[in-house]
């Protein structure tokens, strides 16, 4: 029971950040149906950005939430500016091309952006000082730090922020307007370029403070975080319902709980030597697992594509048919 | 000059053609062999990505399904030679027994992985493919516990070379005074085998299969329309794809002699793809060139790079590594933005590129 609540504790945290991930993927797809491949590149380059200024700003002595809030104060524009930049130079161009063309470009830009993080940082990995202090609070036998804490409390509030910039004001009216319709959307005197811009913008914003979020919460950031990140965080919007906002959020909890739940439980579950197998190695007690926790980044994988196959349009997506 | 080279008139030029460009290829190792050996494995290591070029152009150019995780069939087939060929489990098929093995094995992941995905749309596909790839690795990389079978991250050596009735493919012989190393063998070995799958290609694209895919390609729905098996096709396409990266994946294991699941990164999925996209999909030629390319502009790169920013700022900045990544990403970019065909364009994908704009 303890590993349970533990494990739930840690899949929440790890789930909400893929949550914020996740809605950057699933706005630009409910926008303009492409997938975005290089937004996991925009959350590496906004950790990488923080742990940079807060690292220079260890020794000045400010305190150190402030310290961090500068740090992600610089991520978050930074990586503004690199979605609008993408968005302008290599998809803008590309709106009316066959899909899989700026696909492949998204492709090209995550592998420019990964390599110039590389130039930039080098392929050393960035540790987050031990500046702010963590508490650990215990909670019927699972721990949360103060850490997991804010994390949850900062992404609830992105999410819900988000929930009512999309569904309450203007720009979040035009921004489903062209999501339906974007030449009709257009006919109405919006401004689709722009509405579409404000939505890479948005997502990247988001994806920074995820980048720093998730750095945080693992303590380290180097220039390949992003890939993986970026693909776990893709599933979770595909898991949800792609396009769709509180399916992202959805499916990004949903994948880390069953990621944390799934690493927790597979070593036992596939141990032989527990189902009753007569095994040398089952000899005084010993075990024969299978598949241990280091298969953890399966799980996304394998949700993705049994998501795809059963239920494609995601827990709250609506099936649309093919078009022709 | 023009009147010279009108084919039409003297249709035995072609034939002129094809020989000296034959001479030239057979020539060629041993050219490069004066130079050092190093080229003639470097030219090794080029033809290998022209054969899984070649490979993923099936799926990717002919079938039109974008598949980011072509390098698990690579692997697959590298890991069944490796694994019947080597010490690891003391089993030393002769490669003959093993090639075919491999390709079959990489059409059965294909189709494993295929079945379930293909109703699904391009760039969905493209993701899962891209999953399956990581998949593969990662299994690779951990499947050295409870039971030892991949060797985990450290990879399986002591790779038996092809061998034939004592002929060693690995072994430096010397013929008629020429001196012939391993690599020189591997290189003809090699060239037979990409001609034979060249010829293969061409088949198909101009088959019942290979219109077929087309059809599909160009829209799926009209296929279906008109009497196409749509879901067999498709599998067929991700069979041959996967068998012919499992074929390669196979030489690669035989003239390496070690494997690690290093060599199967999704970096060498992307390259893949980019020699495809780049070259010109659906375009035999186009691919073969851009395979060419991509392998030589690492060497040529290694080459230049260094000593240029030695002699300019009196120490290395940048890695050529780093530099031949970013050329790639900016070549995906740059073409798909201004020349979506590709370097040299198929007929159709350039009609079909330049009258798709709504």
């Amino acid at each position: 029971m303890d590993t349970f609540l533990q494990q739930l504790v840690n899949g929440l945290t790890a789930g909400s950040v893929y949550a914020v991930v996740a809605l950057g993927y699933t706005m630009v797809y409910g926008i303009i149906q492409l997938i975005n491949f290089a937004h996991g590149e925009v959350v590496m380059i906004g950790a990488m950005v923080a742990f940079t200024v807060i690292n220079l700003l260890v020794p000045s002595g400010l305190p150190p939430l402030a310290i961090v809030l500068i740090g992600a104060g610089c991520a978050v524009p930074i990586c503004m500016l690199v979605g609008y930049g993408m968005e302008r130079l290599a998809y803008r161009p590309l709106r009316h091309a066959p899909r899989l063309a700026p696909l492949i470009t998204a492709i090209g830009v995550s592998i420019i952006l990964q390599h110039v993080a590389l130039m930039i940082w080098s392929r050393n990995i960035m540790a987050f000082p031990q500046i702010i202090p963590s508490r650990t609070y215990f909670v019927g036998g699972a721990a949360i730090t103060s850490v997991q804490i804010a994390i949850l409390a900062i992404c609830l509030g992105l999410m819900a922020s988000l929930a009512i910039l999309v569904y309450r004001t203007p720009l979040g009216t035009a921004m489903r307007a062209t999501a339906q319709n974007a030449q009709v959307a257009g006919l109405m005197g919006i401004d689709v370029n722009r509405v579409i811009a404000l939505t890479f913008v948005i997502g990247a914003g988001l994806g920074a403070v995820a980048g720093v979020l998730f750095g945080t919460y693992y303590g380290i950031a180097q220039y390949t975080m992003g890939a993986v990140l970026g693909l776990k965080a893709f599933s979770a919007a595909v898991l949800g319902g792609i396009g769709n906002i509180p399916g992202a959020m959805l499916g990004g909890v949903l994948l880390g709980l069953v990621e944390a739940l799934g690493a927790g439980y597979i070593g036992d579950l596939t141990d032989l030597c527990r189902w009753g197998l007569p095994l040398d190695a089952c000899a005084g007690g010993g075990n024969f697992i299978l598949f241990g926790s280091n298969y953890q980044d399966v799980f996304a994988f394998v949700v993705l594509i049994l998501v795809l196959v059963f239920r494609p349009q995601g827990l709250l997506g609506e099936r649309v048919g093919d078009r022709a | 000059m023009q009147q010279f080279f009108d084919t039409r008139s003297k249709p035995w030029l072609v034939w002129v053609g094809f020989a000296l460009v034959g001479l030239s290829l057979a020539l060629l190792p041993f050219a490069l062999a004066q130079v050092g050996t190093t080229w003639v494995r470097i030219a090794n290591y080029a033809i290998l990505y022209v054969l899984l070029a070649l490979g993923l152009n099936i799926v990717v150019g002919f079938a039109g399904l974008l598949d980011l995780g072509y390098i698990a069939f690579y692997a697959v087939g590298a890991y069944t030679y490796a694994l019947l060929a080597s010490p690891q489990f003391n089993l030393h098929l002769p490669f003959w027994v093993i090639l075919p093995i491999g390709a079959a094995v990489a059409a059965f992941f294909g189709v494993i992985l295929g079945a379930p995905t293909l109703k699904l749309r391009g760039d969905y596909l493209a993701i899962v493919t891209l999953g399956f790839g990581e998949i593969v690795r990662i299994f690779l990389n951990n499947l050295s516990r409870p039971v030892n079978i991949t060797n985990g991250p450290q990879g399986i050596t002591g790779i038996d070379p092809f061998k034939l009735d004592g002929f060693s493919f690995g072994a430096y012989e010397s013929f008629l005074g020429l001196e012939v190393s391993g690599p020189i063998k591997y290189y003809y070995l090699l060239l037979a085998v990409a001609l034979g799958i060249i010829v293969v290609n061409m088949r198909l694209q101009n088959s019942r299969v290979g219109r077929a895919w087309e059809a599909i390609r160009e829209d799926e729905i009209a296929a279906r329309a008109m009497g196409i098996d749509t879901r067999n096709l498709k599998l067929l396409a991700f069979a041959m794809g996967a068998s012919f990266g499992g074929v390669a994946g196979g030489m690669f294991s035989a003239i390496q002699g070690f494997i690690s699941p290093e060599s199967f990164v999704l970096v060498e999925s992307i390259m893949v793809v980019c020699m495809v996209v780049l070259g010109g999909m659906g375009n035999i030629w186009g691919v073969i060139l851009g395979a060419l390319l991509l392998s030589f502009v690492p060497e040529i790169l290694r080459w230049t790079v260094t000593p240029v920013q030695e002699a300019l700022f009196g120490r290395m900045l940048v890695e050529p590594e780093v530099i031949r990544m970013l050329l790639f990403g900016l070549a995906l970019v740059l073409v798909m933005l201004y020349r979506p065909a590709g370097l040299l364009p198929s007929a159709v994908r350039k009609r079909e590129l330049e009258e798709h704009v709504v």
